[in-house]
């Protein structure tokens, strides 16, 4: 049988430090057969799932009517999909929303059928 | 004008001020106050819209309005008077007697405090201290402002991008702009070496294809009324212009991310002595500057990678202010100098008394792997992996190990592992 490996590298986004990471899988699958170059637990927990199942938390703005600001800063409360991050992007910029928001208030129950909510994580007040 | 006498006056509502306000309430200092130029509080948080704050401090991962909340909603409680919209114009020093007068909605105010703590944050370097000439046209921005108009008011700085300079607020803006759908069509890099952290060259850059040029220069700005692109050239090791190497960049905004410095103009003013490596205040353990009862902490004393050191600076600041209030005034100390050794760009505190544990803040010149920070007159090394200049070195020395302290100094330098 013969059964190629593929490198991968990548560097660890979990803390400050950056460790570089480097994976040998079974190509074209995502079979990790070493990951070197972590420095923790969680890095070689990230690299796992670098390769099983990339994902990122994302961060944007969303208009908001009558409030102190015209935009609020929202976030996924889980990470998604790194390959769904533009996608989302552009169904969460088409929201409009009312003051007042506060942090935590939940903005979209289900991110484009991810089942993960998307979250205000600023406070913005009515205008008198 | 009003006159005002407090125990504990702080400037800069951001992670450093917020913390050390709430800090010196919890100490039980009776007249805490907390000015900032801002309508808002929070400093630079509110725009830091990105998660991985707050790992150390609350042991969470937060966004930057999210940490910038939660340290404002235990500074109201604790009753610390806060004042929005006033800015500090002035500090006056002179024995142990500190005026500060601000200007705020209700005009000018005469603060009398106790002790300052300067939590003033720092600014952003823009592109005409970078050397790079051109004319004045629309559409160069510092990521700073860049972030300013798409995170507070949700206003697109341009639709293809060009940004000059590493810093992480820059890798961080480059992320905004691709996922916002603007072309980012490369970050400049005058030297070998990123100047941000690695996770955001992954995060920011390699997640959304966005080329990262390294040892090449940004020489000319492009453009009359609006932007119209940019020259690069590649340098050498000595960051010398390789000849023949030049082309164009085209763009409509130029984002330029070169770094920060710290706002302490004031202190500067006022005589404190200051440090040219970390262009602010020189000081002690206790984050008190040459200026009697006057302290520094977060990015007005040295650029932090982390809000959390800078809130832990602020905790550091207020302690100190609070124990100069119950002592009336600093007790004598022996200080001893901490000196640069091998490879140390800057390391703060800059004196040590060598009677209580001490967190130090360190950069260095040059990316080097597998070192030891050596102190090797409390006989101290601390093994690392690698040390670059755009990770902050961090450790703390306890009592214990100054105990062995011979000398009158402190060397801290960077060696190889042999």
């Amino acid at each position: 049988m013969n059964e190629r490996t593929q490198k991968v590298r990548m560097i660890c986004i979990v803390c400050p430090m950056g460790c570089e990471l480097e994976a040998v899988k079974k190509e074209g699958t995502t079979e990790i057969i070493s990951i070197e170059g972590f420095r923790c637990p969680k890095g070689k927990e990230y690299a796992n799932r670098e390769i099983a199942d990339p994902r990122r938390v994302l961060m944007t703005v969303i208009n908001v009517k009558g409030g102190h600001l015209p935009i609020v800063s929202v976030k996924t409360a889980k990470p998604i999909p790194k390959q769904i991050l533009v996608y989302a992007v552009r169904a969460v910029s088409k929201i409009k929303v009312d003051a007042p928001i506060n942090a935590g208030d939940i903005i979209i129950n289900n991110l484009l059928g991810t089942g993960i909510p998307v979250v205000a994580t600023n406070n913005v007040g009515k205008t008198d | 004008m009003k006159k005002h006498s407090t125990d504990v006056l702080v400037l800069g509502a951001g992670a450093a001020g917020l913390a050390a306000a709430s800090k010196a309430k919890q100490l039980d200092a009776k007249n805490v106050v907390l000015l900032d130029e801002k309508e808002d509080f929070g400093g630079i948080l509110p725009q830091c819209i990105h998660p991985g704050f707050g790992l150390q401090y609350y042991r969470e991962d937060l966004t930057g309005p999210e940490f910038a909340i939660r340290l404002y909603e235990k500074t109201k409680s604790l009753g610390v008077k806060i004042y929005n919209s006033t800015y500090a114009m002035e500090l006056l020093a002179q024995d142990d007697r500190r005026i500060v007068r601000a200007v705020g909605p209700e005009g000018v105010i005469e603060f009398r405090p106790k002790t300052v703590i300067f939590s003033t944050g720092a600014r952003e370097s823009h592109a005409f201290e970078i050397g790079i000439v051109g004319y004045r046209p629309i559409g160069v921005y510092t990521a700073g402002q860049a972030q300013t108009m798409m995170d507070l008011y949700g206003v697109m700085p341009g639709e293809n991008v060009a940004i000059i300079g590493s810093g992480d607020v820059g890798l961080i803006m480059a992320r905004r702009l691709a996922l916002q759908g603007a072309d980012v069509k490369a970050v400049i890099e005058l030297l070998p070496y990123p100047g941000g952290l690695a996770r955001n060259i992954q995060q920011c850059l390699i997640d959304f294809g966005i080329q990262l040029c390294l040892s090449h220069k940004a020489t000319r700005i492009l453009g009359k009324r609006r932007v119209r692109g940019i020259t690069v050239i590649r340098v050498d090791e000595n960051l010398r212009e390789i000849e023949g190497t030049e082309f164009e960049v085209s763009c409509d905004t130029v984002i330029v991310s070169a770094g920060l410095i710290p706002r302490v103009e004031l202190l500067e003013r006022a005589g404190a002595r200051m440090d040219p490596a970390t262009r602010s205040v020189v000081v002690n353990e206790l984050l008190e500057t040459s200026i009697l009862g006057v302290y520094a902490a977060g990015n007005a004393l040295v650029i932090n990678d982390l809000v959390d050191y800078a809130a832990i600076q602020g905790e550091r600041a207020a302690t100190s202010a609070v124990e100069y209030i119950r002592n009336k005034g600093s007790p004598p100390v022996d200080w001893k100098p901490v000196t640069k050794g091998r490879n140390i760009r800057f390391i703060v505190p800059h004196y040590v008394s060598g009677h209580r544990d001490v967190s130090f803040y360190g950069r260095v010149m040059q990316p080097e792997e597998e070192v030891h920070i050596k102190i090797p007159e409390i006989k101290t090394e601390l093994h690392r992996i690698g040390v670059k200049p755009p990770e902050m070195i961090t450790f703390t020395i306890s009592k214990r190990k100054f105990e062995k302290l011979e000398d009158n100094r402190l060397t801290v330098s960077i060696e190889p592992v042999n």
